[in-house]
């Protein structure tokens, strides 16, 4: 294929990717709007979606390392799409699920960890979707990457948010936590790769 | 930990004492909810019309309210949405996966201290009683509640006939184990609960007048999702407190284990009493979202049967016993 064309492709792809949670809520809504309990359901969609969004832009490097799959030119899509995703869910918690019930909102991020831990990973995104565009890349300079970093604690604590909320079944969070450690884990820098580094540098 | 808590103030057997004073209590109770929820609803049960044969009968309860105006739930909403693990753990699994379940023929084992142990076919353990519909609040510890009308039998008059021993101090409730027909109960990696599915009730909580064998809700029998045939109501608590499709009573001398004590016991005690002041850990148990509304609601103490119950825990610390 021409790499234009390839291109093309790759992009409409992950569009795809980004869109397809609000796919999979039409779907659900036109099978039976949500069922009994549509803010629950609204509420754990956004939040589903969130964390799967935070580990596909997660596999970007990894992709590109073991796979030779240079998807970097995307991630700020997938890390957007994360981020907005949820921004609705934290809006559904406080709008829908509290109706602007501050105080029992307050009360909830200060004394519920499940939430406060949510909250935290919430915020932590913040800097992170602020600071993607080209101008702040180019003004942050090496800090940058520094603080792009704070992605890998911000998925930490929305599978710990996930973990902490279920009742009883941890299968899912334990999938999401898995695959979230499998990610991480293919970051580190091989033993070898370090030490003829250190050859060189010796 | 083990606590034993005589039936307060009685010193014979439960079995000598109770049907008179459950009868009274319950005399009072139905007409207290019929005369707040309309004569015409609970006509059927004063008249003692609601018999078995009444059963299959399609009743109209979409007008209906519970004694404190709250609106009967849809049917839809009450069969589609469903915590019972057997079937899996999202609140549409229940309905869906539990076409395979056969609830007949279906026995149910008494045993422990009662004179009458054995295994009972359901017709004749529920055979000599009378249906009632009652229309009760169910409140989830998950802070979701629903209006729902039961049908059933006062625990207490099948709790008499079985005649247990002063040394049943509880009754624990049994689920069925059916991986075959259960998918919840096949999982083997991260199980989903120990099974089988146990729950308990202290001796006076079992013979309280509120407390109702449900057979089935709506006027029409239960279906699978819902516990069927046979499952329990004890409207002041919370709803895990109910379980479903039950093949085992058992009179016990001792505080019995139930399951979700046993899965987290800082989180889930033996009583499990609704209480708005006493939090789960990990969220309020001071509002609730009725399901069917927009905004919560405040949840209410004993779910608003205080005036029925809250005698059989006067001096009890229930922040400790929660």
């Amino acid at each position: 294929m021409h790499p234009k064309a390839r291109a093309r492709v790759t992009s409409a792809a992950i569009w795809a990717i980004c869109l397809a949670p609000l796919l999979w809520l039409i779907l659900r809504f036109r099978e039976d709007g949500l069922g009994a309990n549509p803010i629950e359901e609204f509420t754990h969609w956004g939040g589903t979606s969130t964390l799967i969004l935070l580990l596909l832009t997660l596999t970007v490097t990894p992709l590109r390392r073991w796979g030779g799959w240079n998807l970097v030119r995307y991630r700020r899509r997938l890390g957007l799409a994360a981020f907005f995703y949820g921004l609705t869910h934290f809006m559904t918690y406080v709008a829908l699920d509290q109706f602007f019930a501050f105080e029992y909102v307050l009360e909830d991020i200060a004394e519920r960890p499940y939430i406060t831990v949510g909250f935290a990973a919430f915020v932590l995104l913040i800097p992170l979707a602020v600071t993607s565009t080209r101008g702040w890349i180019r003004r942050l300079g090496r800090r940058w990457q520094r603080l792009h970093r704070i992605v890998y604690l911000a998925a930490g604590l929305g599978v710990l948010h996930y973990l902490w909320k279920v009742k009883a079944d941890t299968l899912w969070p334990m999938v999401a936590a898995v695959v979230l450690a499998v990610l991480l884990a293919a970051r580190l820098k091989p033993k070898r790769a370090r030490r003829r580094k250190a050859r060189v540098r010796r | 930990m083990l606590i034993r808590v005589k039936n307060a103030g009685l010193d014979v057997p439960s079995s000598e004492i109770t049907p008179e004073e459950t009868y009274l209590n319950r005399r009072r109770f139905i007409a207290a909810a019929g005369a707040i929820a309309g004569g015409h609803l609970m006509a059927p049960a004063l008249g003692g019309k609601a018999g078995r044969a009444y059963a299959q009968g399609a009743q109209d309860f979409s007008d209906a309210t519970d004694e404190l105006g709250g609106e009967v739930n849809t049917y839809e909403d009450i069969t589609t949405y469903n915590n019972f693990y057997e079937f899996g753990t999202d609140k549409r699994d229940p309905s869906r996966n539990s076409g395979d379940f056969k609830p007949a023929p279906w026995t149910v084992e008494v045993n422990g201290h009662c004179a009458k142990p054995g295994t009972y076919a359901l017709e004749d353990l529920l055979a000599p009683h009378t249906e009632e519909d009652r229309i009760y609040r169910l409140r989830c510890v998950e802070a979701w509640s629903m209006v729902i009308p039961w049908r059933g039998i006062p625990l207490a008059d099948v709790i008499s006939r079985l005649e247990p021993t002063g040394s049943a101090s509880y009754v624990q409730f049994k689920t069925v184990v059916r991986p075959e027909e259960m998918p919840g109960q096949r999982r083997r990696l991260i199980p989903i609960l120990p099974w089988p599915y146990l729950e308990g009730l202290r001796m006076d909580e079992a013979m309280n007048p509120l407390t109702l064998l449900v057979t089935g809700l709506y006027g029409r029998s239960l279906l699978n999702q819902n516990g069927a045939p046979l499952r329990l109501m004890a409207p002041w608590k919370y709803g895990f407190k109910n379980v479903k499709s039950i093949v085992e009573i058992s009179f016990v001398e001792e505080m019995p284990r139930n399951t979700w004590n046993v899965q987290t016991p800082h989180e889930y005690g033996f009583y499990a009493n609704v209480n708005p002041e006493v939090d789960h850990p990990r969220w309020s148990q001071a509002r609730e979202r009725r399901i069917g509304k927009l905004l919560r609601q405040p949840t209410l103490m004993f779910n608003g049967y205080g005036d029925q119950v809250a005698h059989m825990y006067a001096g009890m610390d229930l922040a400790r016993w929660y």
